[in-house]
């Protein structure tokens, strides 16, 4: 009877090691929100660039896209900003959309340090924002090919960020059907 | 050149820990001196090769080398020496190389100063020393070879992640690692005992500087640790239950446990089978700190690059090193001559008690950090355990312990009667009651929890001092005499104690009266805030070594001189990030602490916090180490096990 006391650490230890073993496999990195495999709530916002016409969720959909939430006075998308322009020339479906921010403002910010965007739409009220749960800009949404939310990045979008999580899962996207 | 060199003093090491695992163990078997004498030859060397390739990296750090990929990945020409020697180690491949410097050089002075302990001993010790560390080499090499170059080489390297750009990661990691790998040594040593089936005292003199020598960084990067996130992660949190910080804390609760019990066996031989059990599950969970939280399975802001490759090798060696020594004690251990007899209500008693509630504590930090792995495994649901399940379980479980602390030292060895143990207490006893019932008094009863606390600091802080004055008291006719002879360990456990007393007051202060405020605010507002008013006077763009920073300033009014306290946001260009420097303004009684946030078209989001008694967390905790330190330069432990009798001076000639 004794003897089966000092075994015990041991059986403790086993279960504890298989637990580790399985918790290998996690994926930590994930960040729940409310609308991931939901469709995009649907919006039409005007331009932000002058002669243009403006974003909505008809344009979503056909293939993976990445909608991005910026602002002239938010200090965090300037540090993304060189990437996005990166992104840009790689051909990624990049949109954008100006949060409670006046669109002169926001046509300035990108005429100043280049467009990143194919559609960029104007949230002067932060409405459509606030339908898909933003709480701060910078905020990056990957949209799949049926337009419906895969994935939210809080933050700007590092070089990091870009390679271990959003492009793998784009890749991912384009070859679902 | 420096990398090759680190590289292939790296790989000597690899072969030097493995000779100095093989010939010793095989020595001790077959009772050979000269094996013996390779293992501890070996030991030194290991050492001195780790030492080499830790140089040559740090080199390679410090001259900006960037044809190491290593170098490449984690410094830049931008920042500045100090900054840059220390990337050395604010990666994966660098504090790996750290952890295994610290632990080579343990086993060099195992081998060079261990000439006291019975030689089959030391042999053992270091053979098993040196398979931990021909391990940990194996795992540097194969997985996270520090030393790989990159080609063609890039102009400029990318850079630390900034929030580690701070004078505390400069000191942090080395100190908590001394303290985790110094739980090596015990746990070599207690594996060591398994194999020879024999624990005598001079095991436990030995055992018992190394505990305490680990134990006393542990606490002090615990500290630290906490410090730094309180000033650097712009929360205003003082402790976030984080899987990181747990996985230093477990180690120290059984650390602290470990400290005690082998005192009963140092001074009455019981409590054997127990301490060798601690030894290897102190050693074990410190193990477990350092790995498990960079293979992926937990997540935390301190986390380091998660790759599964890397994760299971070290289960591996986590599986080896546990998995065997566990079965030794479950084969070994019971054989072992079990330890003298005490009396329930005795000195040693109350240390069993303390290492009960030690090791429940650390339950539940375990269960705490590990559950949600566990839940997932079996039903997939993804759950988060926060400050709420700490505060239901550790807190209650805490609470007696702190009652026990003052008890313990006023006890006798072997039996004592409880009315003679009740008239040495009522002085703390009385005093506790007295704050107790102001703290009601002031508070009303909604705050008796507060007063709660109150009181057990007072009884903690009185309870500690108790030691020295029952001492000297004792020997009032020769004050000057009695005080100059007091033993450094009284002193240290008067101090270690204490600091827990204050360690219980800032954390009582901070939970029941801190306050924050969140709002934005325009250049030239003010707002009253805890009793003083913050007017924003300045909002401004300024440039430091390699960031660019959006800093605000403010007037604060309250009692007393009127102060500016500025606090930025920062931007590293070349990291692509950006870390907050929070504006603290630090006092006994309580902290004013300022961040700026994200800039909205209404302002600047600023967040305030006012923080009572919040400092005496750290200074119980430095004070709680520098007991620790004040008790091992005590002359009993620096003297070690056997010390060798001077042979009497024989006089040859009677000079008479």
């Amino acid at each position: 009877m004794r003897r089966l006391l000092f075994l015990a650490p041991v059986a403790v230890l086993v279960l504890v090691l298989v637990g580790f073993f399985f918790g290998l496999k996690r994926d930590p990195s994930l960040l729940p929100s409310m609308m991931i495999g939901k469709a995009v709530p649907a919006f039409s916002l005007p331009p932000v660039r002058p002669e243009d016409r403006g974003f909505a969720t008809t344009d979503l959909g056909g293939e993976p896209m990445l909608i991005n939430y910026y602002a002239s006075w938010c200090a965090a998308c300037r540090i993304e900003h060189p990437l996005l322009m990166q992104l840009r020339e790689q051909g990624v479906m990049l949109h954008g959309i100006d949060w409670k921010d006046k669109p002169e403002l926001g046509y300035k910010w990108i005429s100043e340090r280049g467009d990143p965007y194919v559609r960029v739409g104007s949230d002067e009220s932060g409405r459509a924002g606030i339908d898909m749960g933003v709480s701060a800009v910078p905020e990056t949404f990957v949209i799949d090919r049926q337009g419906r939310v895969r994935y939210r990045h809080v933050g700007a979008v590092t070089r990091e960020v870009w390679e271990t999580t959003l492009q793998p899962l784009m890749v991912k996207l384009r070859s679902e059907s | 050149m420096s990398a090759e060199v680190g590289q292939f003093a790296l790989i000597l090491a690899l072969l030097l820990a493995l000779v100095q695992s093989v010939a010793p163990l095989w020595g001790a078997h077959r009772g050979d001196g000269v094996l013996m004498a390779v293992g501890r030859q070996a030991a030194i060397l290991q050492a001195a090769f780790v030492t080499l390739a830790f140089g040559c990296l740090a080199y390679a750090f410090v001259t900006c080398d960037f044809s190491v990929a290593l170098v490449a990945q984690h410094s830049n020409t931008a920042q500045p020496t100090p900054y840059r020697f220390a990337a050395t180690w604010g990666n994966h491949e660098g504090s790996m190389l750290l952890w295994v410097l610290i632990l080579a050089l343990c086993g060099g002075v195992l081998a060079a100063f261990g000439g006291t302990l019975r030689e089959t001993l030391q042999a053992r010790v270091l053979g098993i020393q040196g398979l931990l560390a021909a391990s940990f080499h194996g795992f540097l090499l194969f997985t996270s070879n520090p030393f790989l170059r990159l080609d063609p080489a890039p102009l400029e390297g990318r850079e630390l992640n900034p929030l580690l750009q701070d004078p505390g990661l400069v000191l942090h990691p080395p100190i908590l690692y001394a303290g985790y790998v110094g739980f090596s040594v015990a746990f070599c040593f207690a594996v060591a005992a398994l194999i020879e089936g024999r624990v005598d005292a001079a095991w436990a003199r030995w055992v018992r500087p190394w505990v305490l020598a680990a134990w006393i960084p542990l606490t002090l990067g615990i500290t630290l640790g906490s410090a730094w996130a309180y000033y650097e992660l712009g929360w205003g949190g003082w402790w976030f239950w984080d899987p990181v910080e747990n996985a230093s804390l477990m180690p120290w609760l059984l650390g602290t446990a470990l400290l005690h019990s082998s005192l009963v066996l140092e001074r009455r031989g019981a409590l054997v089978s127990w301490t060798i059990l601690l030894c290897i599950l102190t050693f074990s969970l410190s193990l477990i700190g350092t790995f498990l939280v960079r293979s992926g399975i937990l997540t935390s802001v301190h986390a380091f690059a998660v790759d599964p490759e890397r994760g299971v090798y070290v289960l591996g060696i986590i599986a080896l090193t546990t998995g065997i020594s566990l079965c030794l004690y479950a084969w070994r251990a019971p054989a072992i001559r079990s330890g003298a007899l005490f009396q329930p209500l005795s000195r040693e008693g109350g240390i069993t008690l303390n290492n009960l509630f030690l090791t429940a504590l650390c339950a539940t930090v375990f269960l705490g950090t590990f559950s949600p792995v566990f839940i997932e495994m079996v039903n997939n649901d993804k759950i988060s355990v926060g400050p709420p399940y700490y505060a239901k379980t550790f807190v209650p479980l805490a609470i007696p312990l702190m009652v026990l602390v003052v008890l313990g030292p006023v006890l006798n060895w072997k039996r004592d009667d409880l009315r003679a143990m009740g008239k040495r207490l009522w002085v703390p006893a009385v005093l506790a009651l007295v704050v107790l019932v102001l703290a009601v008094m002031f508070n009303g009863l909604k705050g008796v929890l507060t007063a709660a606390g109150l009181g057990l600091a007072a009884w903690l802080v009185a309870g500690s001092g108790l030691v020295l004055a029952r001492r000297w008291w004792a020997g009032r006719a020769y004050l000057g005499r009695s005080v100059r002879t007091t033993p450094r360990a009284m002193y240290g456990l008067t101090l270690a104690h204490a600091g827990l007393g204050l360690l219980v007051l800032g954390i009582t202060g901070v939970t029941a009266w801190d306050s924050d405020k969140v709002l934005s605010m325009r250049l030239g507002d003010t707002v009253a805030f805890a009793g003083r008013t913050l007017t924003l006077s300045a909002f401004e763009t300024v440039k430091g070594p390699n960031y660019e920073a959006r800093q605000a300033r403010f007037e604060v009014r309250g009692q007393g001189k009127p102060y500016q306290l500025s606090s930025e946001k920062r931007f590293y260009a070349s990291a692509q990030s950006q870390t907050t420097e929070a504006g603290i303004r630090v006092s006994p009684l309580g902290n004013l602490y300022v961040s700026v946030g994200e800039e909205s078209p209404n302002g600047v989001i600023v967040r305030l916090w006012d923080h009572p008694l919040i400092i005496w967390i750290w200074i119980g905790g430095f004070t709680m180490a520098l007991g620790g330190a004040v008790s091992l330069s005590d002359r009993r432990l620096r003297l070690g096990a056997a010390v060798r009798i001077a042979p009497a001076a024989i006089p040859t000639a009677a000079a008479e």
